[in-house]
This record gives C-alpha cells, sequence and structure tokens, in this order.
C-alpha cells in the first residue's frame, strides 16, 4: 500500500512537472509582455506551439548523422529525469535518493554535452559557435554551482535534496549570509544556465548575441519540440531547485496526508509563479550583456559561492 | 586446485621477456607482428586469469616470494598483496587490450621490429614493478620501464620531434628515478634494510619523512605528470604508436602511482599534516591546467595526454584527502577519499585506453593527428566513433558512465572536510573543490571539443572524407573497454565492495558495503548523507528517451524530409567555414587564456585592396617552460660552460682538487654531530 | 548572547565583506560610489545591531555617523565631484576582475586563517567580527591598489576604514573618543585628497594616477 502511495506520488511528480513546464514559460513571456505594455501570446502557447511542433515533418541537414536525430531525446529524458528528483510539492519521493543534488547537476551536464555535440554535427558556423560559447558558460557555471551545493551541504550536513529541505524547514537553521550568498549564486547560475538575459535571450532573432538558439538552429519539426520541451523543463527545474531549498515551507512531509499534499502544492504553484514573476520583471528591467562580460557574472557566482563556503567554515568552528 | 603464488606470476613475466628476446629475433618478419601480440594477449590475459582465482579462492591473503638473482644475499623479494593485485589488475588488463588492439593496428605499422621487443618487455618492468617487495627490485623494475617506453616512444625516430620528446622523456626519467634512488636510500637508513618490510617497522624522524616525501613527489609525480614536473608528458605519450600511448597513459601513470601510494600510505608512516596540503593544491592545480592545455591542443592524441595529467590530479587530489583523513582519524572518511582515488584510477585506465585505441583507430583510417584536417568520420566510421563518444562521456564525468561516480566520491570526500582539525585544509579543500568542480566543466568542454571536431560536421579533407572503419581487433578491444565503462558506470557498488581490502589494509577503514543495498544503490556515509543510483539513472534516462521517442513517433509524426543545412540562410559548402578547433577554444582561451598561458592574439589585416591573405596568429606559452625549465637550463649551460674549464688543469691540480674534496668531507665528518 | 542576533551579527558583518566584493566587481564609478554608500549603510545597521547587543548606547552615535556622513553625505560629494570631473561613465581597473576576485578569496581566507588561529579563546561574536574586519580592511586595501583612477582610490580607502570601525566596535570596549577621533581624521583625508584630486585634474587633465608616475618619469 505505501508503496503503491510512493509510486503514484512520484508519477504525479513526473507528470506535474510535465505539464507544467510550457505553462510556466508561457506565464514568463505574458508577463514579460505585459511589463512591456504588449498584449502578448496566451499563457497556453507553448502548448499549440509543442503540438504544431510535434506534427510538422522534421527537416534534416543532408549530412545529418544518427547522433544529430538521437540527441534530442537524451536531452528530453536526462532533463525529465532531473526534474522528476527535485521535490516540489512533496518530499520523500520514492526514487529522490537515486541521485544526489550533485547528481542532479550531473544530469544537466549530460544533456547540455549531447545538445553541443548535435550543435556541432551539421558543421555550419553558428551550431559551432553557439556550442563553443555554451561551453565555456557552463564551464564557469558548474563550479560556480557545486560551490552552492558545497555551503548547502556544510549546513544540511547532506547533498540529498530532500534532507535538504526538510532540514532547512526545520528553525534550527536561522540566519546565515552564506544561505543568502548560496541563493544569490544559485540564482546567477539559473539565469546562464538558462539562456535567460542577461547572459543569453531566449526570444533574439540576431544569430551573433545568441549562444543556446545558435546552438540548436538547425533543427526543426519534433525535434525542436522535444528540445524546447526540455528547455521549460530545465527552468522549472531551477525555480523547484531553488523553492525547496530556500523557501521550502509547505512542502509535505513523507507519507502525509492528502490535504498536506493539497498544501504542498499549492505552496508549490504559488512558489514557482512568484519566482516566473520575478524572473519576467529582472528580465525586462536590465540589457543582454556581451558575451564576454559572461566570464565575470559567472566568476561572481563562483566567487559567492566560496565566500559563502569560508564564511560557513569561521561560523561553523567557533 | 593448486594454491596460486607469486611464482606464477613471475612466470609470466619471464614469459613476457622470452616474448621480447623471441621478437629480436624474430626481427622483420611479416608474422612476428601476430606472434607476439598474440603471445602477449595470451600471457596477460592469463595473469589476469590467476589473479581473479588467487582473489576467489584466498581472498586477503599476501603472497611472498625471494628469487635469488639481484644483490647477493639479499636477492630479490616479491610479495603479492591487496594493492599490487590491484595494480596488477590495472596492469595486465591494460596490457592485454592494448596487444589485442595491437592484432590490427600493429599490421601497420612501418618498423615492427622497433616496437614489438620494447612492447613485450615494457608490460613484463610494469608487473614487475608492482611485484617488487625490496627498494632494488622496486628501483630496477622501475628503471627497465622508464627505458622500455623510451624506446617505444623513439620508435618512429626519423621524426625530429619523435627524437626531441624521447630526449626530454630520458631526462625528466632518469630525474625521477634518480629522485626515487635517494627517498628510497633516506628510507634503508644507515643499516641498509632495502626491503619492505624492514623498511616499513623501522621508525622515521619527521625530517627523514618530509624529505622522503618530497622527493617522492618528484619521482613518482614525473612519471605520473603532475604540475610542473608534466612538460614531458604531451610530447612523449603521443610519440609512440597508439596502443603503447594507451599503456603509457592510462597504465604507466598508474604505476607511477602505485609507487607513490606504496612508499607514502605504506611505508613511510605519518607524513605531517602539510604534505596532505601541499598534495591537495597540487592536485587540484594539475587538474584545472592539465585540462586547459588539452583544451589549447589541435593534436588529438596529444590532447589524451593532457587530459591524462588532469585525471593523475584528480587522482593526487583523493589521495591527499586520504592521508588528510587519515591523520586526523577519520577512517570511514579516508576509506572515502582512498576509494575515490583507486576507483578514478580504474576509471581513467579503462576510458584513457578506450579513446587512444579511438585516436589511434583515426589515425589508422586517415594517417592525421590534427583535428583541423578531420571531420565528418561518424558517417565513415560508425563503430569506432560510437566506441569514442563512450569513452569521452566517460571522461567527462557525467551519468551514468563510470567517470562520474569517481568524480562523486571524490566531491562526497571534499564534503567531509570541515571535520579536518587544521585550518589551512579547511580552507583549501572547499577552494580546491571548486577547481575539481572546474576542471570536470572543462573536460566536457574539451571532449565535445574533440569527438565534435574530429567525428561530426564535414570531412576538412580529402584523407577524412575517404576514411573506412577500422579493422575487428581494434573494434573488439575498444567495445570491451566501453562495455567495461558502461558496467562500472551504473554497478560502481560492486567496484567499491572490490577496493575495500585495499583501503583497508591503507587507510585502517573501509566503507560499509554496498552491493547488498535496495537496488544496488551506493551510499558512501549513510543514504540520508547522499547516494547515487547509476543503475536507475541509467534506466530512467533509456526509458525516458526511447519512450518520448515512442510516443511521438508513433503519435505524433515520423516523416522526415532530407535537405540543405538552414544556416539561417546562408550556408556555405565549403568544409573551412565550419567552426574549428582553435575557433571551438577561442572562449575558454580568452577566458583562461591570458591569466594561464598568456596567450596573444595578433590579427594581421591587410588595407582594402592589398590581395595578402588576413591572418590571425595565436602564441600559447606555457608558464612551466618559462619560469621553471628555461631558467634551469639557461643555468645549466652556462655551469657547463664554466666547469669546461676543469677539464684543461695540470696533474697537480687535479690532485690538489681530489685532496681537496677529501679534507672537506673529512671536515664534515668531524662537525657531523 | 542568543543564537539569533549572533545570526544577525553574523549575517551583517558578512554582508559587509559581500559588499566588499560587489566593489571589486564594480567597474563604472557611479555604481561603485552607490555601492559605497550600501557599504556604509550595512556598516550602520551592523554597528547599532551591536549596540543593541552590547547595551552599548555610545555605538548608537558611532552609527549614526556613519549612517549620516559614509551613507549619505560622502557619496552624494563624490557624485559630485565624479560629475563635476566628467568621469562618471569610466573606470579602469589595472587587473582584471577575475583575477582581482581571485586574490579577494585568498585574502578573505587569509584573514580568517590569521584571526581564527591567534585568538582562540576570544569571544565568538568578536573573533567573527574581526575576522570579517580584517577581510574588509585588506579589501578595501585591494580596490586602492588595483584601481588607477583616483576616486575610485578614495573609496577604497574609505571602504577600509569602514573596516576599522567594525573592528572597533567588535571589539568592546573601545572610547567613543577614539572612535570619534578615527572618523575625524579620516573626514581631513577625506578632504585633503579631494583637494588634492582637483589639483591633479586641473594640472594634468585626468585623475589616473598613472599620469603622476609619468610625470615623476617613472613610467616606462
Amino acid at each position: 500500500m505505501d508503496l503503491i502511495r510512493a509510486l503514484l506520488i512520484q508519477g504525479l511528480q513526473m507528470a506535474v512537472v510535465l505539464l507544467l513546464a510550457p505553462l510556466l514559460t508561457g506565464f514568463v513571456r505574458k508577463i514579460k509582455a505585459r511589463l512591456t505594455r504588449r498584449q502578448g501570446a496566451s499563457v497556453i502557447q507553448p502548448y499549440r506551439d509543442l503540438i504544431r511542433l510535434l506534427r510538422k515533418e522534421a527537416v534534416l541537414a543532408d549530412n545529418a548523422s544518427w547522433l544529430f536525430r538521437v540527441v534530442p531525446y537524451l536531452v528530453f529524458a536526462s532533463t525529465w529525469v532531473a526534474a522528476a528528483l527535485v521535490p516540489t510539492f512533496g518530499g520523500g519521493l520514492l526514487f529522490s535518493w537515486t541521485a544526489d543534488l550533485i547528481a542532479i547537476i550531473a544530469l544537466l551536464g549530460f544533456g547540455r554535452f549531447f545538445l553541443a555535440l548535435a550543435g556541432m554535427d551539421i558543421g555550419t558556423s553558428f551550431g559551432g559557435i553557439g556550442s563553443s560559447r555554451e561551453m565555456m558558460i557552463a564551464s564557469l557555471a558548474e563550479p560556480a554551482m557545486l560551490l552552492t551545493v558545497f555551503s548547502l551541504a556544510l549546513v544540511a550536513g547532506s547533498t540529498q535534496l530532500s534532507t535538504v529541505a526538510a532540514l532547512m524547514s526545520s528553525p534550527e537553521v536561522g540566519l546565515r549570509v552564506s544561505l543568502g550568498m548560496a541563493l544569490v549564486a544559485l540564482i546567477m547560475v539559473a539565469i546562464a544556465e538558462n539562456a535567460r538575459i542577461p547572459v543569453d535571450n531566449p526570444a533574439t532573432h540576431l544569430e551573433l548575441t545568441m549562444v543556446h538558439e545558435a546552438m540548436v538552429l538547425e533543427y526543426s519539426g519534433r525535434h525542436l519540440a522535444m528540445i524546447e520541451f526540455a528547455s521549460s523543463l530545465k527552468l522549472v527545474l531551477y525555480l523547484s531547485l531553488i523553492g525547496c531549498i530556500f523557501i521550502p515551507w509547505g512542502i509535505a512531509a513523507p507519507g502525509a496526508g492528502l490535504v498536506d499534499y493539497l498544501i504542498g502544492a499549492v505552496a508549490y504553484v504559488a512558489k514557482i509563479a512568484v519566482g516566473a514573476v520575478l524572473l519576467a520583471v529582472f528580465e525586462t528591467s536590465i540589457a543582454k550583456m556581451r558575451v564576454f562580460r559572461v566570464p565575470d557574472f559567472l566568476g561572481a557566482a563562483l566567487m559567492l559561492g566560496l565566500l559563502g563556503t569560508l564564511l560557513l567554515f569561521v561560523s561553523r568552528s567557533l | 586446485m593448486a594454491t596460486i603464488d607469486v611464482s606464477f606470476f613471475l612466470w609470466g613475466v619471464a614469459g613476457l621477456l622470452i616474448v621480447a628476446v623471441a621478437a629480436v629475433a624474430l626481427g622483420r618478419s611479416a608474422a612476428a607482428s601476430n606472434l607476439v601480440y598474440t603471445a602477449t594477449f595470451v600471457l596477460s590475459a592469463a595473469m589476469l586469469v590467476m589473479l581473479g582465482l588467487h582473489l576467489i579462492s584466498a581472498p586477503g591473503t599476501v603472497l611472498k616470494t625471494t628469487l635469488p638473482i639481484g644483490l647477493p644475499w639479499i636477492g630479490a623479494s616479491f610479495k603479492l598483496d591487496s594493492l599490487s593485485a590491484l595494480f596488477l589488475g590495472v596492469v595486465n588488463f591494460g596490457g592485454a587490450m592494448a596487444s589485442l588492439y595491437g592484432l590490427g593496428y600493429g599490421r601497420h605499422e612501418e618498423a615492427p621490429h622497433r616496437v614489438l621487443p620494447f612492447f613485450a618487455a615494457f608490460l613484463a618492468c610494469m608487473n614487475l614493478v608492482v611485484l617488487a617487495d625490496d627498494a632494488f627490485a622496486f628501483l630496477l623494475s622501475w628503471e627497465f620501464m622508464s627505458l622500455a617506453s623510451w624506446a617505444l616512444v623513439v620508435s618512429h625516430h626519423r621524426s625530429q620531434a619523435s627524437l626531441r620528446a624521447g630526449f626530454i622523456y630520458l631526462v625528466m626519467a632518469s630525474f625521477g628515478t634518480l629522485s626515487l634512488l635517494l627517498a628510497f636510500g633516506l628510507l634503508a637508513g644507515p643499516a641498509g634494510g632495502y626491503g619492505f618490510d624492514t623498511i616499513r617497522d623501522m621508525p622515521h624522524g619527521p625530517m627523514v619523512v618530509a624529505i622522503v616525501f618530497v622527493l617522492m613527489l618528484l619521482g613518482a609525480g614525473s612519471k605520473a605528470g603532475l604540475v610542473p614536473l608534466h612538460v614531458w608528458l604531451p610530447l612523449a605519450h603521443p610519440a609512440a604508436p597508439s596502443h603503447v600511448s594507451a599503456l603509457m597513459s592510462g597504465v604507466m601513470t598508474k604505476v607511477a602511482i602505485y609507487g607513490f601510494i606504496r612508499v607514502v600510505f605504506d611505508l613511510l608512516g605519518e607524513p605531517a599534516w602539510w604534505s596532505s596540503a601541499v598534495l591537495i593544491m597540487l592536485g587540484g592545480i594539475t587538474a584545472a591546467l592539465g585540462i586547459l592545455y588539452a583544451l589549447m591542443e589541435t593534436d588529438l592524441k596529444r590532447l589524451l595526454a593532457c587530459s591524462t595529467i588532469e585525471n593523475i590530479g584528480v587522482i593526487f587530489v583523493s589521495l591527499g584527502l586520504a592521508l588528510a583523513f587519515r591523520s586526523g582519524g577519520m577512517g570511514l572518511a579516508a576509506a572515502l577519499a582512498f576509494t575515490a582515488a583507486l576507483f578514478h584510477i580504474l576509471n581513467h585506465s579503462v576510458f584513457k585506453s578506450l579513446l587512444f585505441f579511438g585516436a589511434g583507430a583515426v589515425i589508422n583510417a586517415t594517417g592525421e593527428r590534427d583535428m583541423e584536417k578531420l571531420g565528418g568520420l561518424i558517417h565513415r566510421m560508425p563503430y569506432t566513433s560510437f566506441a569514442f563518444l563512450i569513452g569521452c562521456v566517460a571522461i567527462s564525468a557525467l551519468p551514468p558512465l563510470n567517470g562520474f561516480v569517481s568524480e562523486w566520491l571524490t566531491f562526497q570526500a571534499i564534503l567531509q572536510s570541515p571535520e579536518l582539525p587544521q585550518w589551512g585544509l579547511k580552507i583549501i579543500v572547499p577552494a580546491v573543490g571548486g577547481l575539481l568542480a572546474l576542471s570536470a566543466a572543462l573536460a566536457a568542454a574539451c571532449f565535445v571539443r574533440a569527438f565534435g571536431i574530429t567525428f561530426l560536421g564535414r570531412a576538412r579533407s580529402d584523407v577524412a572524407a575517404k576514411a573506412g572503419e577500422v579493422d575487428r581487433f581494434s573494434l573488439l578491444a575498444m567495445f570491451v573497454l566501453a562495455a567495461l565503462c558502461l558496467a562500472a558506470g551504473i554497478l560502481p557498488g560492486f567496484v567499491i565492495d572490490g577496493l575495500a581490502p585495499v583501503t583497508h589494509a591503507f587507510v585502517g577503514g573501509s566503507l560499509p558495503s554496498q552491493a547488498h543495498l535496495p537496488w544496488l544503490t551506493i551510499a558512501p556515509i549513510a543514504e540520508t548523507r547522499s547516494s547515487y543510483n547509476g543503475l536507475l539513472v541509467f534506466l530512467f534516462i533509456a526509458i525516458a528517451g526511447w519512450g518520448a521517442a515512442f510516443a511521438v513517433h508513433n503519435f505524433a509524426s515520423r516523416r522526415v524530409r532530407r535537405s540543405a543545412a538552414w544556416d539561417c540562410g546562408f550556408p556555405d559548402p565549403r568544409p573551412q567555414t565550419q567552426y574549428s578547433a582553435s575557433s571551438f577554444a577561442q572562449p575558454v582561451r580568452r577566458v583562461f587564456g591570458s591569466l594561464v598561458f598568456r596567450a596573444r592574439e595578433t590579427v594581421d589585416m591587410p588595407p582594402p585592396g592589398d590581395l595578402r591573405a588576413a591572418r590571425l596568429t595565436i602564441e600559447v606559452r606555457d608558464l612551466a617552460w618559462d619560469w621553471i625549465y628555461t631558467p634551469i637550463s639557461v643555468g645549466i649551460a652556462f655551469a657547463a660552460v664554466r666547469l669546461n674549464r676543469l677539464q684543461f688543469l695540470t696533474i697537480r691540480q687535479y690532485l690538489s682538487l681530489v685532496f681537496l674534496a677529501l679534507v672537506t668531507l673529512l671536515l664534515v665528518l668531524a662537525l657531523w654531530t | 548572547m542568543t543564537s539569533l542576533s549572533f545570526d544577525i551579527a553574523h549575517l551583517l558583518a558578512g554582508g559587509l565583506v559581500l559588499v566588499s566584493f560587489m566593489m571589486l566587481y564594480q567597474d563604472r564609478l557611479s555604481a561603485l560610489i552607490n555601492v559605497y554608500a550600501l557599504h556604509a549603510l550595512v556598516l550602520t545597521l551592523s554597528v547599532a545591531w551591536q549596540a543593541q547587543v552590547q547595551h552599548a548606547p555610545h555605538l548608537y552615535v558611532t552609527a549614526a555617523i556613519a549612517l549620516g556622513f559614509k551613507a549619505v553625505v560622502i557619496p552624494l560629494v563624490l557624485h559630485r565631484i565624479v560629475r563635476r570631473l566628467g568621469i562618471h561613465r569610466d573606470i579602469e581597473t589595472v587587473v582584471g576582475i577575475g583575477p582581482t576576485m581571485l586574490a579577494g578569496m585568498g585574502l578573505v581566507a587569509l584573514s580568517m586563517v590569521v584571526i581564527l588561529r591567534i585568538t582562540p579563546e576570544a569571544d565568538p561574536l568578536a573573533r567573527e567580527d574581526l575576522s570579517f574586519a580584517l577581510s574588509v580592511l585588506l579589501l578595501g586595501l585591494l580596490v586602492m591598489v588595483t584601481r588607477r583612477n583616483a576616486v575610485s582610490q578614495v573609496i577604497g580607502f574609505m571602504s577600509l576604514e569602514n573596516g576599522l570601525i567594525l573592528a572597533a566596535t567588535g571589539a568592546r570596549g573601545m572610547p567613543l573618543v577614539v572612535e570619534i577621533s578615527v572618523a575625524f581624521s579620516i573626514v581631513i583625508a577625506f578632504i585633503v585628497i579631494g583637494i588634492f584630486l582637483f589639483r591633479i585634474r586641473e594640472r594634468f587633465d585626468t585623475v589616473d594616477v598613472g599620469a603622476l608616475d609619468s610625470f615623476r618619469g617613472e613610467r616606462r
């Protein structure tokens, strides 16, 4: 009985992130449009786009290899698995011990690795520029992320997300400047990883300024749909991650009743919505930076992570 | 069944040496290559089987034997304990795979008589190093291992680059052996006990321990490729034939690490805490610099050799952590760090061999090592490219393959560091953790570049466009290694349990048994603390990916149309317009290069109307050369000129020199407390 | 002391270090001045919190001085200077931002190791404050050595002084007289440097201190 319920919750979680992802993207776009005094497309537009793309035939370049056709599914699968392992509305997921936070980051790295390869498969200059810049950004974002994980693990004594979330909601954590630094660093990394302004522009059509979009320039039809889906999932993942670590209130404890789960679901949707609004406001109020300004930006995130870790050492050893 | 003892392995070594002699006799005959590689394969595989039987039938026993050769009255003693067994496995597995690969690859060798004898001898010497149980046998086999590998490096002696690589390698190897010689001399002490047992039981003063530690760092570090002693490695490893490169990068560096572990963890006693800090810092710097060097390389094999430097750095970080935890009395954490190091040693020997084999296959098929002249090989060499891709994912530390598991264990060990008593270590370890994360991410960039430029895109030269798949032996060797990468990645619990006897013997603790955790999860400390399940991650990705593809193909659309590339409306058919290896590295070069390599880009843009081609020149410098080796070589040249005068003295002056030396020595003796 | 009050003190002192880092990161002069105002604001909060915790009313005076002078007056004056000099858009760094931040991390680590090792039996809050204060001080010095613009050097100098104040409030019992005299001498120094700035500007048409070197014939 317990096992069935746990399976059910895990399955529900996987479905929730999957279904919520395009909605979130649409919601952010809508708010951005409203902020710039445009009407904007409907919030369910991403679903329509996905269905339209899925139904179209896929156009492949003449020299596309098998890798090019496999990558969209690999990227989608790895991102989905990663997103399904982050606690959203309830903790203690059945498979949460499959991968801790470090492994979740690495899963995202797996997706990025293959996407960058696909960018180089056709042998165009745009694909190459996208891949090489994406890997450069990732090479700075990943250590920043890991140092953030270090500070969290020092506070929580664990890299297991459900344990971290449970501990963070308990009052014993207290106010810590390192956690604040970790939060800022994590947000900076999330902005870079999700190709948002000011690092990258998800809506650009000026090829030389884009990173992520240049990499997937040759994709069309169902392959493009998979990749778009994966990027929406990634956004959900990062917002859930920030939510479950830094605002863990409302997450239902393992084995809780139906009411708790409902509260958890409402709290989760509220958290995600607030995150999306903040993201949209931030994006509309800032300009995109030059590509070679990004290392400074991410270097700052790296330093924040390291500084947070160092400060924790100090306060812990007193 | 008879119990297995060390002499079986010594017979195997003797067999390899006989093969080496026979190979000299066979000379240039056509069958030589097949015969020799078959023989080395059989011998290595037999030793592997014997090792397996020994580990199953009598686990935990230590075997010893003494041969009446070597120093009179002492003989040469050999021993097989858990650590030797592990490295014996690495050596012979690498040897067997290289021989298997050589069966196919060796046919293309222009001068087999320069390779075959030394190949067998090289394998024999590496076996002897890990079996040796006294300083004399150890040093002798170490030196012969260096010499055999040197002969293999210069086997293509016609190219100037090989000769230069060989010279630098020889100098560094002699320097390393000299350091080891001094280290063992200090360890043996005035009583001159050269057996490892005698050394282990003898108390060593803190000064001796410190000096021996530094000497081992120089001796074993120079062989393994620790920065700044790494300069020979990117020159020498690629100069040898590819299967030998695989052996040198994948196995010989591990033998060097074996020597380091044997002395520092086993014979030396308890080094001071600063030595672990030195080790951790050097390891972190080595990892980051190594992968940055690799990112700057356009030669495929040199790129792989540079990435070896990175992996050696990762291993040394884990070893340093193990040392720190052990001296801090944290048995479990020490076991975790030591397991991470050993796991990474196994992993690296597997995937680095795989990648060198892949590079060798590319060279066989195209005759090109320069990535700027390759491209599009995924169409021409589908199997090779698949195996190479597995190796790339594994070495980039991505789940669900094996490289990630050892990297993950290392990070878990780093997270234990706040409990350490020393302040210096507490601050250094997280910083090095950041460096390791940086090098892991850069490794992913490096291998996206290596695979993307070599195998993807469009062919950049005619040879690449006309390449064909390689022979079956090479493919078999590559696929066995690729399968191992996957197996160790999804079932890491068994590997960790297999390493437990070694960690127990050398750091005095071992991780809880992993294999019977539910679902084959690994949880090194406790499940609430951290856990990872490679099997489920693999299955989840496979099921989700396959399920998505199945659903899309059945319920949405499966139509495909081929057309010209889109490329924003301006597709250029010339392959030169693709991103090249240098252009891929440009962002990283700009971010790190000016600091680490003093990279300079100069653009020579002719004015309008001038028909001259525009040129972009990139200058990348290795600061280790500029700051360490050039001053040393200048100093040596200067000293040589000065000392040259001593060759033209009169007899009386020579006599007075001898006399002065004698008096000085006597004075030292008189003043010595 | 309760754990919450300790946590808040930790938060504020750590925040000061963080703002020092932001100063290293800024590459526009006017943004740098704003960050300096923030620095002073965090200092004010930190000092006020110490006054509350230590029941030391005289620290409120220090906090008020910090708020009035450093968070409001000095930034305003600096903004005016910068606008009058017409350099509010540019800043030159001698070294890149990355290496500077790295060096900053090293300095923070160094100050922590030093303070925590030499004061093993002091009060935890004082230890922590001292280590943060030393970090802020060293970071201020770092700002001074990595910038060539005289105005940003002034800001580095002022942030260094904030570190001194933090140290003073952490070490209980520093008399108000001393603090006021420190503050006063800083103001004097500020005025002197301000005058000096305009003199440099008049003579060399720039506030790049490199110009002084070339005037003395030291530049190659």
